[in-house]
């Protein structure tokens, strides 16, 4: 496990060369070196890669058309008013006008039409989100000052680690580093390790907290949720086959000094490869538990037996 | 409102008496301040804090702003970026929004009313002196070990338990404000139940009143739920209480629960006053009365009402049953109608009338724009399945900070403009308070409608460093903020030079928009006593 973790890190380094060699352009963009990942234009909402996060940005669309065809006419109104009525063109001011229950009575109900109409695929939406049955793979998701946790259940039971800052954003974020945080591929947005998940397969987040509130968020899935000392929340989604890739997020939840830097990375892999990792992990894991019993004297460092296995998945 | 006519002709003797015997004027020298019972004074003093407060606070954001300015940290460590975000709330929303509205309420309720002062004008310096005292305590923290409380406003444990030093005397200046709030508010209540001129009934009472006695009403219920929420927090920290420790059998989401409980009717606190004052500017400047303005009256009640039920929107990814988020989703987006109903009435009551711009009114007519800018992003936070989305991220800070400063800050600004020459006696450079609203209005939104597109596209709040890709949008931002701080100097400027000399103001002041209310019966500055005797209404 560990070795798959180095082997990670090293194409990382490997890419971060090959990006401070030429790809200034794309440095300056920042995500370009994971074209695809993030599903956002920078000014929206991301359109998504699963059911909700899609689902999320139809509504946020609707309701955004909604809100902007009643700001034109509520703010056109009001510019006209602003021209035409003006004392320094000679309006007079109509003083009979003091109230019309008619219109008062028109203007209360017909936005309690339009907010029935925002209401109801609300509504749907959240029993859909809400739903969480049925998942195919649950996983523990733990928060900590200032790293996630995931511990595996179902088909990938045992398999366990944590998930922080990766070294070069973690180097290049200290305060007056000296490092030019463009320089560094996907700055503060990625981890040494981290969660891997299946696609088109029906993902269960539980999540919890060891010391203070955080919450686990990817936009692209449209799934945030704090995670809280002495309460288990639950999420799920599915991302559709085909879009998998490398999705990242960051913690949502103000917990302290590094609440900026404790970011959500997602490996999303084909169901066949994802089964290939947790075989991998599975092994790692067993070979790390097995010399441990007889020879304390052991002079093999723990490190390397795995690393003959690991690479070549 | 509109039929409120006064006739206090026989007045005018009277307080040229009073001023000639100077056996009733006020003290002189510092112990006029300190011994204040005056309403104007005391007043002034609220106003002034608030101004001070405005810019300390304003100091802290021009610090997270200049953190943002790019990515990378520059400038400061991001514990003290926390502090400077935690306190720049505490400050703003504790030391210049509510102290700003209480004092308006100081100077203009009695002189709405028809009353020679508050009825309570000991219990009036108490709650002020208070002010100051909290404040230092609060900016004090600055120096302990462990620095200023770093765990937002909101104080969420078990991460405002990691404190330091700090944290007892936060708590104790968070107990004082709540204690001169109330004390604020109850002398209001008692002096618009007790005080009010003969023949003024309730329903005849002008839009800023009623904005404040419903708003003094929200204060006594919900302060002391604050104070009740920080002291659990105490005995957690000091007692070993176990309120919000799940590991003693507590519920941290319990502290959520009772913080919004106080924290969501604070915010129409914040705003419900400054409803008020656009009720009474508009119909000024607009030479026409308000309209539809029983309903208006009945919408800030419903809006009170509502907003007391709709504290669960604040913590939808916190984990909820289905059923509250529903019930909470609803309830929240009733609040639209009433406030909807506020913003058309306000429009028909600029429809077919004669404008003018004078700064009052500009600023009020860019509180009508912005804040329903506001409202909007009000409603989509209120759509709970999208609300997944926007929780915690700069959509979230965009949203409050367009109704809380061209809302609340603009509002509070309008009524500065409006009534200064009343209380000070001397009209303002108009062309520097042009000048003023223009620079605000322009880099209010360049500082804050960029902070949308940072929360769609996935920057969370409350950090000091971020991802490249938002760099563009929080320069912008940035650029906004400080232009937008700079600009406030020259409200100083305004208002140093009005309160030291200008043009003599008329009693109506805005003689050629005639405005209307009691307020304007009276002289410019007012009589010490303001009524002496009450006017009699027709």
């Amino acid at each position: 496990m560990r070795l798959t973790r180095g082997s990670i890190d090293r194409s990382t380094s490997w890419q971060r060369k090959l990006m401070c060699a030429g790809m200034l352009c794309a440095a300056a963009l920042g995500l370009a070196g994971n074209a695809g990942a993030n599903t956002s234009n920078g000014y929206n909402l991301p359109t998504g890669v699963t059911d909700l996060a899609r689902d999320m940005y139809g509504l946020h669309m609707e309701v955004f058309w909604i809100c902007v065809g009643i700001a034109i006419v509520v703010f056109g109104a009001m510019i006209y008013t602003l021209v035409r009525f003006r004392h320094s063109q000679g309006a007079v001011a109509d003083t009979t006008m003091l109230h019309s229950t008619k219109v008062e009575i028109i203007w209360t109900i017909v936005p309690v039409l339009i907010l029935v109409v925002m209401a109801v695929p609300a509504a749907d939406l959240i029993l859909k989100q809400e739903d969480t049955r049925k998942s195919e793979l649950s996983i523990r998701v733990t928060g900590y000052q200032w790293k996630w946790e995931y511990s595996y259940m179902d088909a990938a039971e045992g398999v366990d680690f944590f998930s922080t800052l990766a070294r070069d954003s973690n180097f290049a974020r200290q305060v007056n580093s000296g490092i030019d945080p463009k320089s560094v591929p996907n700055y503060l947005l990625e981890v040494d390790k981290p969660l891997v998940i299946p696609s088109g397969t029906k993902v269960r987040l539980l999540l919890t907290s060891q010391d203070v509130i955080h919450a686990w968020w990817v936009p692209d899935f449209g799934a945030k949720r704090a995670a809280i000392p002495g309460f288990v929340n639950e999420l799920w989604f599915k991302v559709d086959p085909g879009k998998e890739g490398v999705y990242r997020g960051q913690c949502a939840a103000l917990c302290g000094r590094d609440h900026g830097f404790m970011p959500v990375v997602v490996d999303v892999r084909t169901p066949d490869e994802f089964k290939k990792w947790v075989e991998t992990q599975k092994a790692a894991m067993k070979q790390a538990a097995l010399p441990a019993p007889a020879s304390p004297a052991s002079p093999a460092p723990p490190a390397p037996p795995p690393t003959a296995q690991a690479l070549p998945k | 409102m509109a039929n409120v006519h006064a006739s206090n002709t026989a007045q005018q003797p009277d307080h040229a008496h009073d001023d000639h015997e100077h056996h009733d004027g006020p003290a002189t020298g510092i112990k006029r301040w300190i011994f204040a019972t005056n309403h104007k004074d005391i007043g002034t003093m609220y106003l002034v804090f608030s101004l001070i407060m405005f810019f300390i606070g304003g100091a802290m954001a021009m610090l997270i702003r200049a953190e943002l300015f790019k990515p990378g940290l520059q400038l400061m460590d991001p514990v003290f970026f926390n502090q400077m975000t935690t306190n720049h709330a505490l400050i703003m929303i504790f030391g210049a929004v509510m102290p700003a509205f209480v004092g308006l309420a100081n100077w203009m309720v009695p002189l709405q009313v028809g009353a020679p002062d508050m009825a309570l004008p000991r219990m009036n310096n108490f709650s002020f002196w208070i002010l100051p005292f909290a404040f230092t305590l609060l900016l004090s923290t600055m120096f302990v070990p462990g620095g200023m409380a770093a765990a937002g406003w909101t104080l969420y444990p078990p991460l405002s338990l990691q404190t330091g030093d700090s944290f007892p005397m936060l708590i104790f200046a968070i107990h004082m404000m709540g204690a001169s709030s109330i004390m604020g508010a109850i002398n209001i209540i008692v002096t618009i139940m007790n005080m009010r001129a003969p023949g003024m009934h309730l329903l005849n009472m002008p839009l800023f009143t009623w904005s404040w006695l419903i708003t003094a009403y929200l204060l006594i219920a919900v302060m002391p739920v604050l104070a009740g929420a920080v002291t659990m927090l105490l005995t957690d920290h000091f007692f070993g209480t176990s309120f919000f420790n799940a590991a003693g059998g507590g519920d941290p989401v319990m502290f959520e629960h009772i913080f919004w409980f106080f924290g969501h009717p604070e915010v129409y606190i914040m705003i419900l006053p400054a409803f008020g004052i656009i009720s009474e500017v508009l119909p000024t400047f607009a030479r026409k009365p308000l309209f539809g303005a029983t309903s208006m009256i009945y919408a800030i009640a419903s809006i009170a009402f509502l907003s007391f039920i709709v504290w669960g929107h604040h913590m939808f990814v916190d984990g909820m049953p289905v059923a509250a988020q529903l019930f909470y989703m609803m309830s929240t987006m009733l609040i639209a109608v009433p406030t909807g109903v506020k913003v058309f009435n306000w429009t028909a009551t600029l429809w077919k009338g004669s404008l003018s711009f004078e700064p009052p009114m500009l600023f009020a007519l860019s509180f009508l724009f912005l804040f329903s800018i506001g409202g909007f992003s009000g409603l989509m936070l209120a759509i709970v399945p999208v609300d997944f989305q926007y929780n915690q991220t700069y959509f979230v800070v965009a949203h409050f900070h367009y109704v809380l400063v061209p809302g609340a800050i603009f509002g509070i600004m309008a009524g500065v403009y409006y009534w200064i020459p009343k209380w000070t006696g001397h009209m303002y450079n108009m062309t520097l308070a042009k000048w003023h609203f223009w620079l605000s209005t322009i880099f209010v939104n360049v500082l804050f409608f960029p902070q949308h597109f940072l929360g769609l596209a996935g920057m969370p709040r409350r950090i000091p460093d971020y991802a490249v890709q938002f760099t563009d949008w929080n320069m912008v931002s940035s650029i906004g903020g400080f232009c937008f701080g700079a600009s406030q100097i020259l409200f100083a400027i305004v208002i140093v030079q009005c309160i030291r000399g200008g043009q003599k103001a008329s009693a109506k002041v805005w003689d050629d928009a005639r405005p209307n209310g009691l307020e304007w019966t009276l002289s410019s500055p007012p009589p010490y006593h303001s009524f002496t005797t009450a006017p009699e209404i027709k």
